[in-house]
Protein backbone atom coordinates (compact mmCIF):
# COMPACT_ATOMS: atom_id res chain seq x y z
CA UNK A 1 0.00 0.00 0.00
CA UNK A 2 0.79 3.67 -0.54
CA UNK A 3 0.91 4.69 3.24
CA UNK A 4 1.41 2.78 6.29
CA UNK A 5 -1.84 3.38 8.48
CA UNK A 6 -2.74 0.25 10.28
CA UNK A 7 -5.73 1.50 11.41
CA UNK A 8 -7.41 1.49 7.52
CA UNK A 9 -5.42 -2.26 7.17
CA UNK A 10 -7.36 -3.52 10.57
CA UNK A 11 -10.51 -2.22 9.09
CA UNK A 12 -10.62 -3.66 5.63
CA UNK A 13 -9.47 -7.40 7.41
CA UNK A 14 -12.59 -6.10 9.69
CA UNK A 15 -15.12 -5.93 7.11
CA UNK A 16 -13.49 -8.60 4.67
CA UNK A 17 -14.27 -10.81 7.92
CA UNK A 18 -17.43 -10.12 8.35
CA UNK A 19 -18.33 -10.14 5.00
CA UNK A 20 -16.70 -14.01 4.99
CA UNK A 21 -19.11 -14.40 7.83
CA UNK A 22 -22.55 -12.97 6.24
CA UNK A 23 -21.80 -14.93 2.94
CA UNK A 24 -21.01 -17.81 4.85
CA UNK A 25 -23.72 -17.96 6.78
CA UNK A 26 -27.16 -19.41 5.03
CA UNK A 27 -24.71 -22.37 4.31
CA UNK A 28 -23.99 -22.47 8.03
CA UNK A 29 -27.15 -22.37 9.02
CA UNK A 30 -28.15 -25.37 6.12
CA UNK A 31 -25.25 -27.45 7.28
CA UNK A 32 -26.95 -27.34 10.72
CA UNK A 33 -30.77 -27.96 9.48
CA UNK A 34 -29.30 -31.07 7.79
CA UNK A 35 -27.45 -32.54 11.26
CA UNK A 36 -31.32 -32.33 13.02
CA UNK A 37 -33.81 -35.34 13.61
CA UNK A 38 -37.14 -34.10 11.99
CA UNK A 39 -38.43 -33.35 15.67
CA UNK A 40 -35.81 -30.24 16.22
CA UNK A 41 -38.04 -28.84 13.21
CA UNK A 42 -41.31 -28.84 15.64
CA UNK A 43 -40.11 -27.25 18.50
CA UNK A 44 -39.22 -23.59 17.09
CA UNK A 45 -36.04 -22.03 16.07
CA UNK A 46 -33.17 -23.67 14.60
CA UNK A 47 -29.87 -23.63 17.18
CA UNK A 48 -26.87 -22.36 15.88
CA UNK A 49 -25.27 -25.14 16.54
CA UNK A 50 -25.14 -28.37 14.29
CA UNK A 51 -26.64 -31.63 16.08
CA UNK A 52 -25.98 -35.49 16.11
CA UNK A 53 -27.98 -36.60 13.10
CA UNK A 54 -25.66 -35.84 10.64
CA UNK A 55 -25.21 -39.83 9.57
CA UNK A 56 -28.69 -40.33 9.57
CA UNK A 57 -29.61 -37.81 7.59
CA UNK A 58 -27.16 -38.19 4.66
CA UNK A 59 -27.65 -41.87 4.30
CA UNK A 60 -31.45 -41.48 4.38
CA UNK A 61 -30.96 -38.98 1.55
CA UNK A 62 -28.34 -40.63 -0.45
CA UNK A 63 -29.79 -44.07 -0.37
CA UNK A 64 -33.62 -43.29 -0.02
CA UNK A 65 -34.38 -39.65 -1.27
CA UNK A 66 -38.12 -38.45 0.60
CA UNK A 67 -40.66 -40.85 0.12
CA UNK A 68 -43.25 -37.45 -0.05
CA UNK A 69 -41.06 -36.58 -3.37
CA UNK A 70 -41.17 -39.51 -5.51
CA UNK A 71 -38.62 -41.06 -3.20
CA UNK A 72 -36.05 -40.44 -5.54
CA UNK A 73 -32.26 -41.54 -3.91
CA UNK A 74 -30.04 -38.46 -4.07
CA UNK A 75 -27.75 -40.60 -5.35
CA UNK A 76 -29.16 -41.31 -8.60
CA UNK A 77 -30.14 -37.75 -8.93
CA UNK A 78 -26.85 -36.97 -8.70
CA UNK A 79 -25.08 -39.31 -11.16
CA UNK A 80 -28.16 -37.90 -13.40
CA UNK A 81 -26.80 -34.46 -12.87
CA UNK A 82 -22.85 -35.34 -13.41
CA UNK A 83 -24.16 -37.15 -16.45
CA UNK A 84 -26.00 -34.30 -17.82
CA UNK A 85 -23.19 -31.42 -16.50
CA UNK A 86 -20.24 -33.65 -18.12
CA UNK A 87 -22.58 -34.06 -21.79
CA UNK A 88 -23.30 -30.51 -21.66
CA UNK A 89 -19.48 -29.29 -20.60
CA UNK A 90 -18.32 -31.61 -23.27
CA UNK A 91 -20.71 -31.60 -25.71
CA UNK A 92 -20.29 -27.70 -25.71
CA UNK A 93 -16.54 -27.60 -25.90
CA UNK A 94 -16.42 -30.10 -29.08
CA UNK A 95 -19.07 -28.76 -31.27
CA UNK A 96 -17.51 -24.63 -30.39
CA UNK A 97 -14.28 -26.12 -31.18
CA UNK A 98 -15.10 -27.53 -34.89
CA UNK A 99 -17.11 -24.53 -36.01
CA UNK A 100 -14.77 -22.13 -34.49
CA UNK A 101 -11.78 -23.73 -36.57
CA UNK A 102 -14.26 -23.41 -39.79
CA UNK A 103 -14.84 -20.04 -39.71
CA UNK A 104 -11.45 -18.87 -38.68
CA UNK A 105 -9.57 -21.14 -40.83
CA UNK A 106 -11.55 -21.55 -43.97
CA UNK A 107 -13.20 -19.36 -46.72
CA UNK A 108 -16.58 -20.66 -47.84
CA UNK A 109 -19.19 -19.36 -49.62
CA UNK A 110 -22.12 -18.84 -46.69
CA UNK A 111 -19.24 -18.24 -43.78
CA UNK A 112 -21.18 -15.25 -42.30
CA UNK A 113 -23.92 -16.48 -42.15
CA UNK A 114 -23.06 -19.26 -40.09
CA UNK A 115 -21.48 -16.93 -38.13
CA UNK A 116 -24.39 -14.90 -37.20
CA UNK A 117 -26.83 -18.00 -36.85
CA UNK A 118 -24.47 -19.15 -33.96
CA UNK A 119 -23.93 -15.07 -32.67
CA UNK A 120 -28.32 -15.07 -32.55
CA UNK A 121 -28.13 -17.96 -30.30
CA UNK A 122 -26.62 -15.46 -27.63
CA UNK A 123 -29.99 -13.45 -27.41
CA UNK A 124 -31.97 -16.45 -26.73
CA UNK A 125 -31.41 -17.59 -23.50
CA UNK A 126 -34.01 -20.98 -22.72
CA UNK A 127 -35.85 -18.68 -20.45
CA UNK A 128 -37.77 -16.91 -23.48
CA UNK A 129 -38.39 -19.28 -25.58
CA UNK A 130 -39.63 -22.44 -23.18
CA UNK A 131 -43.06 -23.28 -24.11
CA UNK A 132 -41.64 -23.71 -28.56
CA UNK A 133 -38.33 -25.74 -27.46
CA UNK A 134 -40.25 -27.76 -25.16
CA UNK A 135 -42.62 -29.11 -28.19
CA UNK A 136 -39.83 -29.17 -30.34
CA UNK A 137 -37.80 -31.08 -27.52
CA UNK A 138 -41.27 -33.74 -27.00
CA UNK A 139 -42.15 -34.10 -31.02
CA UNK A 140 -38.19 -35.16 -31.42
CA UNK A 141 -39.00 -37.97 -28.30
CA UNK A 142 -35.94 -36.51 -25.97
CA UNK A 143 -38.25 -36.15 -23.19
CA UNK A 144 -37.06 -37.80 -19.93
CA UNK A 145 -33.48 -38.56 -21.79
CA UNK A 146 -30.16 -37.84 -21.04
CA UNK A 147 -30.00 -36.62 -25.06
CA UNK A 148 -33.25 -34.53 -24.02
CA UNK A 149 -31.67 -33.05 -21.23
CA UNK A 150 -28.46 -32.11 -22.53
CA UNK A 151 -28.07 -31.51 -26.37
CA UNK A 152 -30.85 -28.46 -26.58
CA UNK A 153 -28.48 -26.79 -24.21
CA UNK A 154 -24.77 -27.85 -26.00
CA UNK A 155 -25.13 -24.99 -28.58
CA UNK A 156 -23.25 -21.63 -27.33
CA UNK A 157 -22.02 -18.97 -28.71
CA UNK A 158 -20.04 -17.83 -26.09
CA UNK A 159 -18.07 -21.03 -26.52
CA UNK A 160 -17.42 -21.08 -30.48
CA UNK A 161 -16.61 -16.56 -29.52
CA UNK A 162 -13.95 -17.49 -26.89
CA UNK A 163 -12.14 -20.05 -29.60
CA UNK A 164 -12.60 -17.77 -32.49
CA UNK A 165 -10.86 -15.30 -30.37
CA UNK A 166 -8.17 -17.66 -29.55
CA UNK A 167 -7.50 -18.90 -32.75
CA UNK A 168 -6.87 -15.23 -34.30
CA UNK A 169 -4.29 -15.41 -31.94
CA UNK A 170 -2.07 -18.34 -33.14
CA UNK A 171 0.55 -16.99 -35.66
CA UNK A 172 -0.12 -17.74 -39.21
CA UNK A 173 3.04 -19.32 -39.47
CA UNK A 174 2.23 -22.29 -37.82
CA UNK A 175 -0.06 -23.04 -40.39
CA UNK A 176 2.34 -22.20 -43.39
CA UNK A 177 4.72 -24.54 -41.41
CA UNK A 178 2.36 -26.94 -41.13
CA UNK A 179 1.20 -26.95 -44.92
CA UNK A 180 4.98 -27.37 -45.93
CA UNK A 181 5.20 -30.42 -43.81
CA UNK A 182 2.29 -31.59 -45.70
CA UNK A 183 -0.11 -31.41 -43.04
CA UNK A 184 -3.65 -31.06 -43.67
CA UNK A 185 -6.40 -28.92 -42.06
CA UNK A 186 -7.26 -32.32 -39.78
CA UNK A 187 -3.88 -32.83 -38.94
CA UNK A 188 -2.94 -29.33 -37.99
CA UNK A 189 -6.30 -29.96 -35.76
CA UNK A 190 -5.59 -32.46 -34.10
CA UNK A 191 -1.57 -31.51 -33.61
CA UNK A 192 -1.14 -27.82 -33.49
CA UNK A 193 -4.22 -26.22 -32.69
CA UNK A 194 -5.53 -28.98 -30.12
CA UNK A 195 -2.03 -28.93 -27.94
CA UNK A 196 -2.28 -24.77 -28.34
CA UNK A 197 -5.63 -24.72 -26.75
CA UNK A 198 -5.43 -27.03 -23.52
CA UNK A 199 -5.52 -24.19 -20.95
CA UNK A 200 -8.83 -22.45 -22.62
CA UNK A 201 -10.44 -25.37 -22.87
CA UNK A 202 -10.10 -26.89 -19.21
CA UNK A 203 -10.92 -23.31 -18.47
CA UNK A 204 -13.94 -23.43 -19.92
CA UNK A 205 -15.15 -26.88 -19.21
CA UNK A 206 -14.94 -25.16 -15.27
CA UNK A 207 -17.33 -22.97 -16.31
CA UNK A 208 -19.33 -25.14 -18.12
CA UNK A 209 -19.40 -28.02 -15.75
CA UNK A 210 -20.76 -25.52 -13.49
CA UNK A 211 -23.47 -23.93 -15.58
CA UNK A 212 -24.53 -27.54 -16.89
CA UNK A 213 -24.77 -28.49 -13.04
CA UNK A 214 -27.22 -25.43 -12.02
CA UNK A 215 -29.28 -25.92 -14.63
CA UNK A 216 -32.93 -25.95 -13.58
CA UNK A 217 -35.70 -24.66 -15.52
CA UNK A 218 -34.88 -27.30 -18.17
CA UNK A 219 -34.62 -30.36 -16.41
CA UNK A 220 -37.98 -29.26 -14.29
CA UNK A 221 -39.55 -29.05 -17.62
CA UNK A 222 -38.68 -31.95 -19.45
CA UNK A 223 -38.14 -35.09 -16.81
CA UNK A 224 -41.47 -36.33 -15.14
CA UNK A 225 -40.08 -39.56 -14.91
CA UNK A 226 -38.29 -39.69 -11.01
CA UNK A 227 -35.20 -42.06 -12.61
CA UNK A 228 -34.31 -38.45 -14.79
CA UNK A 229 -34.37 -36.35 -11.97
CA UNK A 230 -31.27 -33.96 -11.17
CA UNK A 231 -30.31 -32.94 -8.17
CA UNK A 232 -31.00 -29.14 -8.41
CA UNK A 233 -34.83 -29.87 -9.05
CA UNK A 234 -34.82 -32.63 -7.15
CA UNK A 235 -34.71 -30.36 -4.45
CA UNK A 236 -37.94 -28.46 -5.56
CA UNK A 237 -39.54 -31.52 -5.43
CA UNK A 238 -38.79 -32.27 -1.93
CA UNK A 239 -39.67 -28.59 -1.09
CA UNK A 240 -43.41 -28.08 -2.93
CA UNK A 241 -44.93 -31.33 -0.83
CA UNK A 242 -48.50 -30.34 -1.08
CA UNK A 243 -49.86 -29.74 2.52
CA UNK A 244 -47.06 -30.22 4.51
CA UNK A 245 -43.94 -28.70 5.88
CA UNK A 246 -40.72 -29.10 3.90
CA UNK A 247 -38.70 -32.09 5.67
CA UNK A 248 -36.15 -29.63 6.84
CA UNK A 249 -33.19 -32.09 7.27
CA UNK A 250 -33.73 -33.97 4.41
CA UNK A 251 -34.10 -31.13 1.93
CA UNK A 252 -31.08 -29.25 3.94
CA UNK A 253 -28.76 -32.53 3.59
CA UNK A 254 -29.71 -32.38 -0.52
CA UNK A 255 -29.15 -29.10 -0.94
CA UNK A 256 -25.41 -29.46 0.78
CA UNK A 257 -24.73 -32.75 -1.64
CA UNK A 258 -26.00 -30.41 -4.42
CA UNK A 259 -23.40 -27.74 -3.83
CA UNK A 260 -20.05 -30.00 -3.30
CA UNK A 261 -19.40 -30.42 -6.52
CA UNK A 262 -19.51 -27.45 -8.03
CA UNK A 263 -18.00 -25.63 -5.24
CA UNK A 264 -15.34 -28.07 -5.10
CA UNK A 265 -14.71 -27.10 -8.72
CA UNK A 266 -14.39 -23.64 -8.05
CA UNK A 267 -12.27 -23.65 -5.02
CA UNK A 268 -9.91 -26.48 -6.35
CA UNK A 269 -9.61 -25.35 -10.20
CA UNK A 270 -9.38 -21.55 -8.47
CA UNK A 271 -7.28 -20.58 -11.00
CA UNK A 272 -8.77 -22.25 -14.12
CA UNK A 273 -12.23 -21.07 -12.71
CA UNK A 274 -10.90 -17.21 -12.69
CA UNK A 275 -9.74 -16.99 -16.22
CA UNK A 276 -13.00 -18.73 -17.89
CA UNK A 277 -14.97 -16.47 -16.15
CA UNK A 278 -12.65 -13.61 -17.44
CA UNK A 279 -12.76 -14.85 -21.10
CA UNK A 280 -16.03 -16.06 -21.52
CA UNK A 281 -17.13 -12.06 -20.46
CA UNK A 282 -14.59 -10.73 -23.35
CA UNK B 1 -9.52 -9.30 -38.08
CA UNK B 2 -9.10 -12.33 -40.78
CA UNK B 3 -6.54 -15.15 -41.21
CA UNK B 4 -4.03 -14.34 -44.07
CA UNK B 5 -3.26 -18.23 -44.57
CA UNK B 6 -6.35 -20.23 -44.71
CA UNK B 7 -7.30 -23.79 -45.81
CA UNK B 8 -8.93 -24.86 -49.19
CA UNK B 9 -11.41 -27.26 -48.74
CA UNK B 10 -15.20 -27.92 -50.58
CA UNK B 11 -16.92 -29.64 -47.70
CA UNK B 12 -15.15 -30.10 -45.07
CA UNK B 13 -15.68 -26.74 -43.08
CA UNK B 14 -19.84 -27.23 -43.80
CA UNK B 15 -19.17 -30.83 -42.05
CA UNK B 16 -17.30 -28.44 -38.97
CA UNK B 17 -20.15 -26.49 -39.03
CA UNK B 18 -22.84 -29.02 -39.15
CA UNK B 19 -23.01 -30.14 -35.42
CA UNK B 20 -23.31 -26.39 -34.27
CA UNK B 21 -25.61 -25.33 -36.72
CA UNK B 22 -28.00 -28.09 -36.61
CA UNK B 23 -28.53 -27.81 -32.86
CA UNK B 24 -29.06 -24.09 -33.52
CA UNK B 25 -31.38 -24.24 -35.75
CA UNK B 26 -33.35 -26.97 -34.36
CA UNK B 27 -33.47 -26.17 -30.48
CA UNK B 28 -32.51 -21.85 -31.06
CA UNK B 29 -33.68 -20.58 -34.05
CA UNK B 30 -37.23 -22.63 -34.92
CA UNK B 31 -38.65 -22.38 -31.66
CA UNK B 32 -37.75 -18.53 -31.45
CA UNK B 33 -39.50 -18.22 -34.73
CA UNK B 34 -42.73 -20.56 -33.27
CA UNK B 35 -42.73 -18.36 -30.10
CA UNK B 36 -43.19 -14.70 -32.76
CA UNK B 37 -45.32 -16.84 -34.81
CA UNK B 38 -47.70 -18.18 -31.98
CA UNK B 39 -47.34 -14.38 -30.45
CA UNK B 40 -49.59 -13.48 -33.15
CA UNK B 41 -52.46 -16.51 -32.89
CA UNK B 42 -54.82 -16.99 -30.60
CA UNK B 43 -56.44 -20.79 -29.46
CA UNK B 44 -59.40 -21.15 -27.76
CA UNK B 45 -59.50 -22.94 -24.78
CA UNK B 46 -59.43 -26.28 -25.96
CA UNK B 47 -56.89 -25.76 -29.01
CA UNK B 48 -59.43 -26.77 -31.83
CA UNK B 49 -59.01 -23.66 -33.26
CA UNK B 50 -56.85 -20.79 -33.58
CA UNK B 51 -56.93 -17.43 -35.67
CA UNK B 52 -54.68 -14.62 -36.60
CA UNK B 53 -54.94 -11.67 -34.45
CA UNK B 54 -52.18 -9.70 -35.11
CA UNK B 55 -50.68 -7.63 -32.77
CA UNK B 56 -53.77 -8.35 -30.08
CA UNK B 57 -51.89 -10.19 -27.73
CA UNK B 58 -49.79 -7.67 -27.49
CA UNK B 59 -52.12 -4.76 -27.18
CA UNK B 60 -53.76 -7.16 -24.29
CA UNK B 61 -50.46 -8.07 -22.95
CA UNK B 62 -49.98 -4.20 -21.95
CA UNK B 63 -52.89 -3.49 -20.90
CA UNK B 64 -53.69 -6.24 -18.62
CA UNK B 65 -52.65 -4.96 -14.84
CA UNK B 66 -50.97 -8.00 -14.00
CA UNK B 67 -48.52 -7.77 -16.19
CA UNK B 68 -47.77 -4.48 -16.08
CA UNK B 69 -47.35 -5.03 -12.30
CA UNK B 70 -44.96 -8.09 -13.34
CA UNK B 71 -42.97 -5.17 -15.48
CA UNK B 72 -43.15 -3.27 -12.47
CA UNK B 73 -41.88 -5.68 -9.90
CA UNK B 74 -39.10 -6.93 -12.18
CA UNK B 75 -37.96 -3.50 -12.74
CA UNK B 76 -37.36 -3.47 -8.50
CA UNK B 77 -35.76 -6.55 -8.22
CA UNK B 78 -33.20 -5.83 -10.98
CA UNK B 79 -32.49 -2.84 -9.60
CA UNK B 80 -32.22 -3.97 -6.25
CA UNK B 81 -30.42 -7.09 -6.89
CA UNK B 82 -28.03 -5.06 -8.84
CA UNK B 83 -27.27 -2.65 -6.57
CA UNK B 84 -26.99 -4.56 -3.51
CA UNK B 85 -24.49 -7.51 -5.26
CA UNK B 86 -22.76 -4.70 -6.91
CA UNK B 87 -22.29 -2.54 -3.61
CA UNK B 88 -21.43 -5.19 -0.89
CA UNK B 89 -18.77 -6.79 -3.79
CA UNK B 90 -17.13 -3.24 -4.12
CA UNK B 91 -17.15 -2.97 -0.96
CA UNK B 92 -15.27 -6.49 -0.45
CA UNK B 93 -13.15 -5.68 -3.23
CA UNK B 94 -11.82 -2.57 -2.50
CA UNK B 95 -10.87 -4.14 1.25
CA UNK B 96 -9.45 -7.32 -0.56
CA UNK B 97 -7.83 -5.19 -2.71
CA UNK B 98 -5.78 -3.09 0.62
CA UNK B 99 -4.78 -6.30 2.37
CA UNK B 100 -2.08 -8.14 1.74
CA UNK B 101 -2.06 -10.87 4.08
CA UNK B 102 -4.41 -13.30 3.32
CA UNK B 103 -5.57 -11.93 0.31
CA UNK B 104 -5.85 -15.43 -1.37
CA UNK B 105 -7.76 -16.79 1.73
CA UNK B 106 -10.28 -14.44 1.57
CA UNK B 107 -10.70 -14.24 -2.56
CA UNK B 108 -11.42 -18.17 -2.26
CA UNK B 109 -13.69 -17.89 0.92
CA UNK B 110 -15.74 -15.27 -1.23
CA UNK B 111 -16.00 -16.87 -4.30
CA UNK B 112 -17.74 -19.91 -3.52
CA UNK B 113 -21.17 -18.57 -3.96
CA UNK B 114 -20.35 -18.75 -7.66
CA UNK B 115 -21.22 -21.98 -7.39
CA UNK B 116 -24.51 -22.19 -5.79
CA UNK B 117 -27.26 -22.56 -8.30
CA UNK B 118 -29.58 -20.35 -7.90
CA UNK B 119 -32.70 -22.49 -6.80
CA UNK B 120 -30.18 -23.57 -4.10
CA UNK B 121 -29.37 -20.08 -2.79
CA UNK B 122 -33.28 -19.29 -2.76
CA UNK B 123 -33.78 -22.43 -0.41
CA UNK B 124 -31.11 -22.02 1.90
CA UNK B 125 -32.29 -18.06 2.07
CA UNK B 126 -35.75 -19.31 2.35
CA UNK B 127 -34.82 -21.65 5.67
CA UNK B 128 -33.05 -18.62 7.25
CA UNK B 129 -36.24 -16.27 7.53
CA UNK B 130 -38.60 -19.05 7.85
CA UNK B 131 -41.06 -17.57 10.13
CA UNK B 132 -41.24 -20.35 12.90
CA UNK B 133 -37.72 -22.14 12.64
CA UNK B 134 -35.08 -19.35 10.19
CA UNK B 135 -32.54 -17.84 12.75
CA UNK B 136 -33.20 -14.57 10.55
CA UNK B 137 -36.91 -14.47 11.18
CA UNK B 138 -36.32 -15.22 14.85
CA UNK B 139 -34.19 -11.76 15.40
CA UNK B 140 -36.41 -10.03 13.39
CA UNK B 141 -38.95 -10.99 15.59
CA UNK B 142 -36.77 -10.20 18.45
CA UNK B 143 -36.37 -6.31 16.62
CA UNK B 144 -40.02 -6.33 17.17
CA UNK B 145 -40.43 -6.82 12.94
CA UNK B 146 -42.97 -9.62 12.10
CA UNK B 147 -41.26 -11.22 9.10
CA UNK B 148 -44.28 -13.67 7.00
CA UNK B 149 -43.15 -13.76 3.51
CA UNK B 150 -46.15 -16.39 2.95
CA UNK B 151 -48.38 -13.49 3.28
CA UNK B 152 -46.09 -10.46 2.94
CA UNK B 153 -45.65 -9.40 -0.49
CA UNK B 154 -42.70 -6.89 0.39
CA UNK B 155 -41.28 -9.37 2.56
CA UNK B 156 -41.88 -11.92 0.17
CA UNK B 157 -39.43 -9.90 -2.78
CA UNK B 158 -36.97 -8.82 -0.04
CA UNK B 159 -36.00 -12.65 0.41
CA UNK B 160 -35.53 -13.31 -3.38
CA UNK B 161 -33.74 -10.24 -3.26
CA UNK B 162 -31.61 -11.06 -0.75
CA UNK B 163 -30.82 -14.65 -1.89
CA UNK B 164 -30.04 -13.60 -5.81
CA UNK B 165 -27.75 -10.87 -4.76
CA UNK B 166 -25.91 -12.89 -2.63
CA UNK B 167 -25.45 -15.67 -5.41
CA UNK B 168 -23.88 -12.57 -7.50
CA UNK B 169 -21.75 -11.01 -5.03
CA UNK B 170 -18.69 -13.33 -5.91
CA UNK B 171 -19.00 -12.65 -9.45
CA UNK B 172 -19.10 -8.63 -9.36
CA UNK B 173 -16.05 -9.10 -6.86
CA UNK B 174 -13.78 -11.03 -8.89
CA UNK B 175 -14.60 -8.43 -11.70
CA UNK B 176 -13.93 -5.48 -9.23
CA UNK B 177 -10.87 -7.22 -7.83
CA UNK B 178 -9.74 -7.47 -11.44
CA UNK B 179 -10.43 -3.51 -12.54
CA UNK B 180 -9.03 -2.42 -8.93
CA UNK B 181 -5.66 -4.43 -9.56
CA UNK B 182 -5.77 -2.97 -13.33
CA UNK B 183 -5.33 0.96 -12.07
CA UNK B 184 -2.00 1.79 -12.17
CA UNK B 185 -0.50 2.47 -8.40
CA UNK B 186 1.31 5.73 -10.18
CA UNK B 187 -1.82 7.53 -9.90
CA UNK B 188 -2.86 6.65 -6.16
CA UNK B 189 0.66 7.28 -5.10
CA UNK B 190 0.71 10.80 -6.62
CA UNK B 191 -2.77 11.19 -4.87
CA UNK B 192 -1.55 10.21 -1.77
CA UNK B 193 1.83 12.49 -2.04
CA UNK B 194 -0.88 15.31 -2.77
CA UNK B 195 -2.15 14.93 0.95
CA UNK B 196 -5.64 13.02 -0.18
CA UNK B 197 -6.17 10.08 1.98
CA UNK B 198 -8.20 6.67 1.46
CA UNK B 199 -11.39 7.87 0.86
CA UNK B 200 -10.52 10.73 -1.07
CA UNK B 201 -8.61 8.60 -3.34
CA UNK B 202 -11.63 6.23 -3.82
CA UNK B 203 -13.84 8.89 -5.20
CA UNK B 204 -11.91 11.04 -6.90
CA UNK B 205 -9.70 8.51 -8.62
CA UNK B 206 -10.27 5.11 -7.92
CA UNK B 207 -13.90 5.24 -8.33
CA UNK B 208 -14.16 6.48 -11.72
CA UNK B 209 -11.27 4.89 -13.07
CA UNK B 210 -13.74 1.72 -12.23
CA UNK B 211 -16.46 2.95 -14.24
CA UNK B 212 -15.74 0.84 -17.60
CA UNK B 213 -16.12 -2.36 -15.04
CA UNK B 214 -18.94 -0.99 -13.11
CA UNK B 215 -21.12 -0.34 -16.25
CA UNK B 216 -20.27 -3.65 -17.33
CA UNK B 217 -20.69 -5.04 -14.35
CA UNK B 218 -24.15 -3.46 -14.15
CA UNK B 219 -25.21 -4.75 -17.57
CA UNK B 220 -24.43 -8.37 -16.50
CA UNK B 221 -26.31 -7.97 -13.03
CA UNK B 222 -29.52 -6.81 -14.63
CA UNK B 223 -29.23 -9.39 -17.24
CA UNK B 224 -28.62 -12.22 -14.57
CA UNK B 225 -31.50 -10.84 -12.69
CA UNK B 226 -33.85 -10.66 -15.46
CA UNK B 227 -33.56 -14.37 -16.45
CA UNK B 228 -31.36 -16.48 -13.86
CA UNK B 229 -33.10 -15.67 -11.26
CA UNK B 230 -36.13 -17.90 -12.68
CA UNK B 231 -34.82 -20.94 -10.22
CA UNK B 232 -34.74 -18.50 -6.99
CA UNK B 233 -38.19 -17.38 -7.43
CA UNK B 234 -39.39 -21.00 -8.43
CA UNK B 235 -37.88 -22.75 -5.86
CA UNK B 236 -39.57 -20.63 -3.12
CA UNK B 237 -41.96 -18.26 -3.50
CA UNK B 238 -43.58 -19.40 -6.67
CA UNK B 239 -44.37 -15.64 -7.59
CA UNK B 240 -46.31 -14.94 -4.60
CA UNK B 241 -47.87 -14.04 -2.34
CA UNK B 242 -50.90 -12.75 -4.48
CA UNK B 243 -48.23 -11.38 -7.70
CA UNK B 244 -45.56 -9.74 -5.07
CA UNK B 245 -42.63 -11.91 -6.63
CA UNK B 246 -43.45 -13.04 -10.26
CA UNK B 247 -41.48 -11.56 -12.43
CA UNK B 248 -41.67 -11.55 -16.49
CA UNK B 249 -39.25 -14.86 -16.89
CA UNK B 250 -41.51 -16.58 -14.17
CA UNK B 251 -44.96 -15.27 -16.17
CA UNK B 252 -43.83 -16.30 -19.52
CA UNK B 253 -43.33 -20.28 -17.71
CA UNK B 254 -46.28 -19.83 -15.29
CA UNK B 255 -49.18 -18.55 -17.90
CA UNK B 256 -47.58 -20.86 -20.72
CA UNK B 257 -47.28 -24.28 -18.38
CA UNK B 258 -49.34 -23.78 -15.78
CA UNK B 259 -52.45 -21.35 -17.41
CA UNK B 260 -51.89 -22.73 -21.08
CA UNK B 261 -52.39 -19.47 -22.92
CA UNK B 262 -49.87 -20.11 -25.44
CA UNK B 263 -50.47 -16.77 -27.40
CA UNK B 264 -50.06 -14.39 -24.20
CA UNK B 265 -47.04 -16.32 -23.25
CA UNK B 266 -45.34 -16.07 -26.62
CA UNK B 267 -46.20 -12.83 -26.71
CA UNK B 268 -44.32 -12.28 -23.78
CA UNK B 269 -41.76 -14.53 -24.72
CA UNK B 270 -41.48 -11.49 -27.66
CA UNK B 271 -41.04 -8.86 -24.95
CA UNK B 272 -38.71 -10.74 -23.34
CA UNK B 273 -36.29 -11.72 -26.70
CA UNK B 274 -36.66 -7.65 -27.07
CA UNK B 275 -35.22 -6.83 -23.97
CA UNK B 276 -32.35 -9.16 -24.41
CA UNK B 277 -31.54 -8.06 -27.77
CA UNK B 278 -31.58 -4.33 -26.48
CA UNK B 279 -29.56 -5.44 -23.47
CA UNK B 280 -26.96 -7.15 -25.72
CA UNK B 281 -26.66 -4.50 -28.40
CA UNK B 282 -25.71 -1.97 -25.35
CA UNK B 283 -22.81 -4.28 -23.85
CA UNK B 284 -21.45 -4.98 -27.27
CA UNK B 285 -21.76 -1.57 -28.03
CA UNK B 286 -20.15 -0.89 -25.03
CA UNK B 287 -17.39 -2.98 -25.21
CA UNK B 288 -16.09 -2.05 -28.68
CA UNK B 289 -15.73 1.45 -27.02
CA UNK B 290 -13.95 0.00 -23.87
CA UNK B 291 -11.49 -1.62 -26.99
CA UNK B 292 -10.83 1.47 -28.06
CA UNK B 293 -10.68 3.51 -25.20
Amino acid sequence: MVENRPLVTYLSHGILLAGILVVAFPLWMAFVASTYPPEAFNTGVLPLWPGDHFWENYSTALSAGLQAAGGVPVGLMMLNSTVMALAIAIGKIAISLLSAYAVVYFRFPGRMLCFWTIFVTLMLPVEVRILPTFEVVADLGMLNSYAGLSIPLIASATATFLFRQFFLTVPDELVEAARIDGAGPLRFFKDVLMPLSRTNIAALFVILFIYGWNQYLWPLLITTEESFYTVVMGIQRMVAVPDSEPQWHVVMATAILAMIPPVFVVIAMQRLFVRGLVETEK
Amino acid sequence: MEKRVVFRHAWLPYLLLLPQLAITLVFFIWPASQALYQSVLRQDPFGLRTAFVGLQNFERLFSDPTYLNSFQVTVVFSLAVAALSMGAALLFAVMADRVIRGAMAYKTLLIWPYAVAPAVAGVLWWLLFNPTIGFMAAVLDRLGYDWNHFVDGGDALLLVILASAWKQISYNFLFFLAGLQAIPRSLIEAAAIDGAGPARRFWTIVFPLLSPTTFFLLVVNVVYAFFDTFGVIHATTSGGPGQATTILVYKVFSDGFIGLNLGSSAAQSVVLMSIVIALTVIQFRYIERRVHY
